[in-house]
């Protein structure tokens, strides 16, 4: 089987899975998660995390747990309330990326948050923002809500790639709208099949995984599903292969859903046949 | 002087750049981005940016998050 690669923006890859480096145990524990879950890209955030109370350096840095000569890093602007914060975030992060000599500067995952309770996209921030950082000349892969209208409009204003949510950020509710994914996906890809769409957030197990994959999307980010299960480790494997699987699935081709049985052994020759 | 840094009041020496307030707190350049009065300020230009009297300096690095 040829290696099934693709493409978002000017980065080519084969692991469909992009995992977040929050919450995790121990940085230990990350290392190996992110090992086994196989992915070449994860997603960190831009915080002023870098002075302990006395005003000096702090000494322990994420930046010595992942092999930056290996994964391309994903900058996220979480946290992000307003259309002006996340283009600073993004435009610190490129910053901080370039010095990193890492690829990761030439993208941004792109999030204006609405509210702290839900951390909804705001939806008109997220536009705004995108055609500021496309001028300035980022790659911007968009985090939304599920709505096909918006996910188009962003694509129009220049996001690399739209990342429609499958449920609220680390409510673990999974895929609550895949009707609503699939159009995304439709209306994304029509005319053009390799633009890459990416379902962010929500993630609980691998199943949510595997129908993400399942409904074309081209690839997956989460970071609670996996940080926050008893077992990290094996859940990183277990989403790695989710993802797999989806994928083969999606490419195989399912069949259409049917309202009554067809069987599968041959229907006439039965000893006794009835009504 | 008196900047913010990082949303705390500190006391820096006037003539203070970007490069000397970063080495004097032990920060490595390449692991942080800095912010002047919310522009960014270029890793290039760190040594030829004098910080003023009243300037809100964010410092920031890459944290772990999702």
């Amino acid at each position: 089987m040829p290696e099934d690669t693709y493409k978002v923006g000017s980065f080519t890859f084969s692991s469909r899975l992009f995992v977040g480096t929050g919450k995790y145990a121990t940085m230990d524990l990350m290392e190996r998660c992110l090992e086994a879950s196989g992915c070449e890209v994860v997603t960190v955030a831009v915080r002023r995390d870098v002075l302990d109370d006395s005003g000096k350096a702090k000494q322990d840095s994420i930046l010595d747990h992942i092999d930056l000569k290996k994964i391309t890093i994903l900058p996220n602007t979480a946290g992000c309330f307003t259309a002006k914060d996340a283009v600073r975030s993004a435009r610190l992060s490129r910053e901080l990326l370039e010095g990193l000599d890492n690829p990761g500067a030439r993208w941004v995952k792109l999030e204006v948050l609405a509210d702290k309770k839900t951390l909804l996209p705001d939806t008109v921030g997220t536009l705004e923002a995108t055609k500021q950082l496309v001028d300035e000349g980022l790659e911007v892969l968009a985090y939304t809500n599920d709505d096909p209208i918006l996910a188009k409009k962003l694509k129009d204003a220049g996001a690399t790639s739209v990342m429609p949510l499958g449920s609220p950020i680390g409510s673990g509710q999974g895929i609550l709208n895949p009707g609503n994914i699939s159009i995304c996906l439709e209306y994304l890809k029509e005319g053009d099949p390799d633009y890459p769409v990416i379902v962010d957030a929500g993630v609980g197990t691998a199943s949510d995984v595997a129908v993400a994959m399942e409904l074309g999307a081209d690839g997956v980010l989460l970071n609670t599903g996996i940080a926050g299960a008893k077992d990290a480790l094996n859940m990183s494997v277990a989403m790695a292969k989710a993802c797999e699987a989806g994928r083969l699935a999606y490419q195989a081709g399912r069949i259409p859903k049917k309202r009554y049985a067809t069987a599968s052994s041959p229907v006439d020759g039965v000893i006794a046949p009835g009504m | 002087m008196q900047v913010i840094i990082n949303g705390k009041l500190e006391e820096l020496q006037d003539g203070t750049t970007v490069a000397l307030l970063l080495e004097g707190k032990g920060l490595t350049p390449a692991r942080v981005a800095v912010e002047i009065n919310e522009d960014l300020v270029l890793r290039k230009t760190f040594s030829d940016t004098a910080v003023s009297d009243g300037d809100r300096i964010e410092i920031v690095t890459l944290v772990g998050g999702g």
